[in-house]
């Protein structure tokens, strides 16, 4: 019995151009994509292989374990007829320590709003081109990112400072 | 109690007391309380509150989602710094005199969110009458507390007029 080509194959085959490189775990797939280019990737994904629904955006810090620093990370996910076109496939993008900053998907779906609007507030990623690039749960004027591996969880002064002013605003 | 009434009136409808004891007599069988649930403890704060704990029977039913008729705050829930400022701002719009009630482990000191984001007790930004512990404390708890801060209501001076 042959076999149709997976899906994932034909993914590969075309995105392969922004891919750098793939790897397998239990059977979710994931793409290492450049990073200049992922609006360009998502579209394609989006327009042509049906993955229309961003189920998250979010960012890995390796701070000193691995080169370069940050790795944000999309899950996509594509609701096809039959159970093997039903897939979920997995983006890396890898970015410096200094100034991380990568292109929004906002325009490719719009439910990336606050998704990356979290992924600034918590990692400090700029997502360029993001309609509303504001902080999503931490109050506006925190002024750390609090899910950087070099963050003491434990520190409660920027969030006493964010306190203390919103009750002298308050009482103005 | 300071008031009672009964054969010691003898029908002639006079008694003495103090207007302390009249005023303390009326508040503490009318506590109004301002909900102020932000997580879970909030579920079990309206089981003690319903028909099985029943707090009415403490006279404590009449919740208010608005603190300007409330003399009552029960805090129950995780507070984060952001959250502090708001429910400091509605325990200020609640006139006097009131009472809170810090209900569950992570209002009292935080519970198991020692983060960024948590208020270690809600004490650092409000005067605290009665700390309940647990996680969730028990319907049973909450209505101790309901009648620990009673006691409290008894021991009050005059009121200010």
């Amino acid at each position: 019995m042959t076999s149709p080509p997976a899906p994932v194959d034909q993914i590969r085959e075309k995105i392969g151009a922004y891919t750098l490189s793939e790897s397998e775990f239990r059977g979710e797939t994931t793409f290492t994509v450049k990073a200049e280019s992922i609006v360009e990737c998502c579209s394609l994904l989006k327009n042509t292989l049906g993955f229309t629904y961003l189920a998250d955006v979010t960012v890995v810090d390796y701070l000193t374990v691995k080169f370069p620093r940050y790795e944000v990370v999309y899950l996509l996910h594509r609701f096809g007829e039959n159970y093997e076109e039903n897939l979920k496939i997995r983006l890396k993008a890898a970015l410096e320590q200094d100034n991380p900053a990568i292109d929004s998907v906002t325009s490719v779906w719009s439910g990336a709003n606050w998704l990356e609007r979290e992924a600034y507030d918590m990692f400090g990623i700029t997502f360029r081109g993001h309609p509303d690039p504001r902080r999503i749960l931490m109050p506006d004027d925190y002024d750390e990112f609090p899910l950087r591996k070099d963050f003491d969880v434990r520190d409660r002064e920027s969030s006493k400072r964010c306190f203390e002013r919103a009750l002298d605003e308050g009482l103005e | 109690m300071g008031v009672s009434s009964g054969s010691l009136l003898g029908g002639d409808g006079f008694l003495t007391t103090k207007i302390s004891a009249v005023a303390n007599w009326g508040r503490k069988h009318s506590l109004w309380p301002m909900a102020f649930g932000t997580a879970c403890c909030a579920i079990e704060m309206m089981g003690t509150f319903s028909s099985r704990f029943d707090i009415a029977r403490f006279g404590a039913e009449t919740v208010r989602f608005s603190p300007r008729q409330a003399d009552l705050m029960i805090v129950s829930g995780t507070i984060t710094y952001k959250m502090a400022s708001v429910c400091r701002r509605i325990y200020e719009q609640m006139p006097e005199p009131k009472w809170v009630i810090a209900m569950g482990s992570c209002t009292c000191g935080g519970g198991p969110f020692d983060s960024y984001a948590v208020v270690q007790g809600i004490d650092e930004f409000l005067p605290v009458d009665v700390y309940v512990g647990g996680c969730p404390p028990r319907p049973e708890a909450l209505i101790d507390a309901v009648m620990k801060i009673q006691k409290k209501i008894d021991n009050e001076g005059p009121p200010i007029v």
